[in-house]
């Protein structure tokens, strides 16, 4: 029951090392030379096939290998990274994740297109070199190019210990001491100073460190590169002791005893570095040629947990915090100050548990952002478009819950922005922009709000269009008088679409009402923005968390009800006078300005009397503003959500209920949609005036 | 694909010769319940009035930290409303409603006991002479002269989804 499936725990690590390779691609489109990328992706890519073979997913193994071998030659630097090769692979990891969910293998006829576009894409990348490059190149591992002397021979003092559970995670020590033997002739001595006792060594345990005397014509790098593998979790010291040019001529001799000697002073001179761009980051180790590749990728100190059991953890919270709020009821009215003081006690520890619960489920919102430059990078190649990518503020942290649900909204509007937004590179060179258009991804935290804005700067909406195709429709009459903000709304009704013909991308069958369901569903809010010739912005406005919120408790007849304290504006007393004058036309004169307002009881049928004070709760979803008309205001109440029962979910009126202190139930209003209700109210009246 | 022959409709007997249920009262009829849906049997708690839920189900009720409709299935039998006794239960069961498990709590005026129907003793609703909607019921069990009702709740629960 408590171990995991293992399949289970391949899928997970496999998905993740999927989205490494992904970045990793997506970062070697950039810079196409960068080795480091070349070889993160390389190893990714070796992992995935070990493990996948290890954990039975036989066709995934066999598809990965096969794309290893083809990018084992970008790696070896046979062949220079280009844009489609990069493509192709990343065509290829798709594959690889749908051999993840599906190791059944069936599509391999998919499997073989791919790699077939794969080694076209290696053999075309290969052509661009000169003649005999690949050659000559394979060369260039034994002996550095660059060089005009004779091969040098290094002698390198290894000391290296790798991570006690190595042997575990299936890398073999006697492979790689083979494979330093075949870098040159070799004096292996094992340090067993950290084995322990007999009876105190674990089969699968690794103890022993080894040091080498490696006398080798390779460089420093080829060392490295047996290590590929485990180099980050392992120690690894190398030292140069001594440096030989092998000698051919009398003057070679002399030289190479000038290079040995400046060996020993300054390190390795830069002429034996075979790739240039790493030389920063090797001049850095050179002084006492001392690496401790542990420091250089720091492994985080991260927990991974379910997300499951952060839900569990999340509703005991909440039932503490429930529980809590019955204990301090019971205390306020109790006479005993010892127990009122241990229930402040417990107030304020549930409290900070609660605010440390939310922060645990508060994720930065680069892991939905990261998805993007995918995206963009396949809609670049769908629609011929050229798209720059550019997020901000990708530490900002949401809920975790939020990021799921906002990740089918964002890609669609995101396609809108490419499909419709965007003009093709031809148009904007002629409008005088720049050829690549710029969608703009940010995010930003707003008391308890996150904004997340999608910016393009494309053609803008067309107004006019938008206009027709209303009309056209039914959603408004002709010539309704609108204004620019409910204008610009009105793509977002069901139904709504200005695209003549439907593409690839606008044509999955979600459209932007489904997108605005969505955004509601998290308690939020869309706003749109547009300038002709200049682009469109939507911004998404949601709450940071969905589970706990300060709430307004009030009552309407005999039942209780919680508004969101971040929508209420202020709470004031309707007189009689003003409730009596305000029949037939339910506005409150609010610092000279008239608010529209709702009589809660009245909507929710309670049928019981008006109380002699009763209250309006002003509530606002950015700029409109409505009352809301309540018996009694009872107090501030933390509020855990619970969902509505699937079969009330069809009452738009409220968006969850909460449990109070005394184990009833409270429902909790929705604002947004009782403001909604409010303006129509108000547009009736005002119609019928 | 051949053609898929027709499932017979389905039915709690599937091919059982016994079903074991649970009895309880509704305004003087005896109805009976798949044990095996049935979660828990609670005393009254205090529900909460859901404004513009539908009427059978328009309550909702803290089970276990969870929020749960209540429903009264006496609404879709045409029954009359009754205030609650002492004896009165809630009976909290499963449903599968759109592809989701769902709990929900059913209002009884009495719980019986748990028993064993069976098959034999049991007929198909008749499609006339009867007061309640034939397709609210999966067949009528005869017991000891009674006639025990087993409703279908699936098909209750689906068709007063929508507000009423």
């Amino acid at each position: 029951m408590s171990t995991p499936d293992p399949v289970q725990v391949f899928r997970v690590e496999a998905g993740e090392l999927l989205e490494q390779i992904e970045n990793g691609l997506l970062d070697l489109l950039n810079d196409l030379d960068d080795k480091n990328l070349i070889n993160a992706v390389f190893r990714g890519l070796h992992t995935l096939k070990g493990s996948g073979a290890m954990f039975g997913f036989d066709a995934l193994a066999a598809f990965t290998h096969h794309c290893e071998t083809a990018f084992d030659r970008v790696r070896k630097g046979e062949v220079p990274a280009t844009n489609a090769l990069v493509s192709a692979v990343l065509d290829a990891r798709d594959h690889m994740r749908a051999l993840v969910d599906d190791p059944s293998g069936k599509d391999d006829v998919t499997g073989e297109r791919l790699l077939a576009q794969l080694n076209a894409a290696v053999d075309g990348a290969g052509g661009n070199q000169p003649d005999g490059a690949a050659l000559s190149l394979a060369q260039s591992q034994a002996t550095p190019p660059a060089k005009p002397r004779g091969p040098v021979e290094t002698t390198f003092k290894l000391t290296f210990r790798l991570p006690a559970n190595a042997m575990v995670n299936g890398t073999n020590p006697v492979g790689l001491l083979n494979e330093l033997r075949e870098l040159g002739p070799a004096v292996i001595a094992a340090d067993l100073s950290l084995v322990p006792p007999l009876d105190q060594i674990e089969a699968d345990q690794l103890y022993i460190g080894w040091t080498v005397e490696l006398t080798t014509r390779q460089t420093r790098q080829a060392i490295d590169d047996v290590f590929i593998f485990v180099l980050d979790e392992m120690e690894l010291e190398v030292t140069e002791v001594a440096r030989t040019v092998v000698a051919e001529t009398a003057a070679d001799a002399v030289e190479a005893a000038e290079v040995v000697t400046s060996a020993t002073t300054a390190g390795a001179a830069p002429a034996v570095k075979p790739n240039p761009k790493h030389q920063p980051d090797e001049a850095e180790a050179t002084p006492v040629e001392k690496v401790s590749r542990i420091h250089d990728t720091k492994p985080s100190e991260n927990v991974r947990v379910p997300a499951e059991r952060l839900d569990e953890l999340m509703d005991r919270v909440g039932e503490l915090v429930i529980a809590q709020s019955r204990l301090s009821q019971l205390a306020s009215s109790s006479a005993d100050i010892p127990l009122r003081s241990v229930s402040e006690d417990i107030e304020r520890l549930s409290n900070e548990l609660r605010d440390t619960m939310m922060m645990l489920r508060m994720v930065p919102i680069t892991q939905l952002f990261g998805r993007f430059r995918r995206l963009i990078h396949d809609l670049s190649r769908e629609t011929g478009k050229v798209i720059d990518l550019v997020t901000e503020g990708e530490t900002t942290e949401v809920d975790k819950t939020v990021i799921e649900r906002l990740a089918d909204p964002l890609v669609h509007l995101v396609r809108n922005s490419v499909d419709h937004g965007l003009e093709r590179p031809e148009d904007r060179r002629a409008l005088g922009k720049p050829e690549a258009g710029r969608i703009t991804l940010s995010a930003q935290q707003a008391g308890g709000e996150v904004i997340i804005m999608i910016r393009d700067d494309g053609r803008g909406i067309d107004r006019q269009r938008v206009r027709a195709k209303g009309e056209s429709s039914g959603l408004i009459h002709p010539g309704e008088a609108l204004s620019d903000q409910e204008l610009l709304q009105l793509i977002f009704q069901p139904g709504f679409s200005t695209a003549a013909k439907i593409t690839n991308l606008s044509g999955r069958g979600v459209g932007m009402d489904v997108v605005k369901k969505s955004v509601e569903a998290l308690r939020g809010s869309i706003d749109v923005q547009s300038e002709d010739g200049k682009g469109s912005t939507i911004a998404l406005r949601i709450p940071l968390t969905l589970a706990i919120i300060d709430g307004l408790l009030v009552r309407v007849g005999s039942g209780r009800y919680v508004i969101p304290l971040s929508s209420v504006e202020e709470c004031l007393e309707l007189s009689l006078d003003e409730d009596l004058r305000s029949r037939g036309r339910s506005f409150i004169s609010l610092r000279d300005s008239l608010v529209p307002f709702i009589r809660l009881r009245e909507i929710f049928d309670t049928g019981t009397q008006p109380e002699l004070h009763q209250k309006v709760v002003v509530v606002s979803t950015g700029a409109e503003r409505v009352g809301l008309v309540v018996d009694q205001i009872i107090g501030d109440h933390q509020t855990v959500i619970k969902s509505m029962s699937p079969l009330h979910h069809d009452i738009d009126s409220f968006s969850g209920a909460t449990i109070l202190g005394d184990g009833n139930l409270a429902l909790i209003l929705d604002v947004v949609h009782l403001v909604t209700l409010g303006q129509q109210e108000e547009a009736r009246l005002r119609a019928a005036v | 694909m051949q053609t898929v022959q027709q499932l017979p409709i389905e039915t709690p007997w599937q091919n059982r010769e016994q079903l074991e249920v649970l009895t309880f009262d509704l305004n003087g009829e005896i109805f009976a319940l798949e044990a095996a849906v049935v979660s828990e049997i609670l005393d009254l708690v205090p529900a909460t009035v859901v404004p513009g839920a539908p009427a059978f189900a328009g309550r909702i009720i803290n089970f276990r930290g969870r929020v749960i409709p209540l429903a009264d299935i006496r609404l879709p039998f045409g029954m009359e409303p009754r205030e609650p006794t002492i004896d009165s239960r809630i009976v909290v069961i499963a449903l599968t409603l759109h592809g989701e498990e769902v709990l929900v709590g059913l209002m009884t005026d009495r719980v019986h006991e748990v028993t064993n129907l069976m098959r034999a003793a049991s007929e198909p609703p008749p499609s006339v002479g009867m007061r309640w909607r034939p397709d609210y019921i999966h067949c009528l069990v005869k017991r000891n002269g009674e006639f025990i009702i087993v409703p279908d709740l699936q098909a209750i629960f689906a068709s007063n989804d929508t507000r009423s």
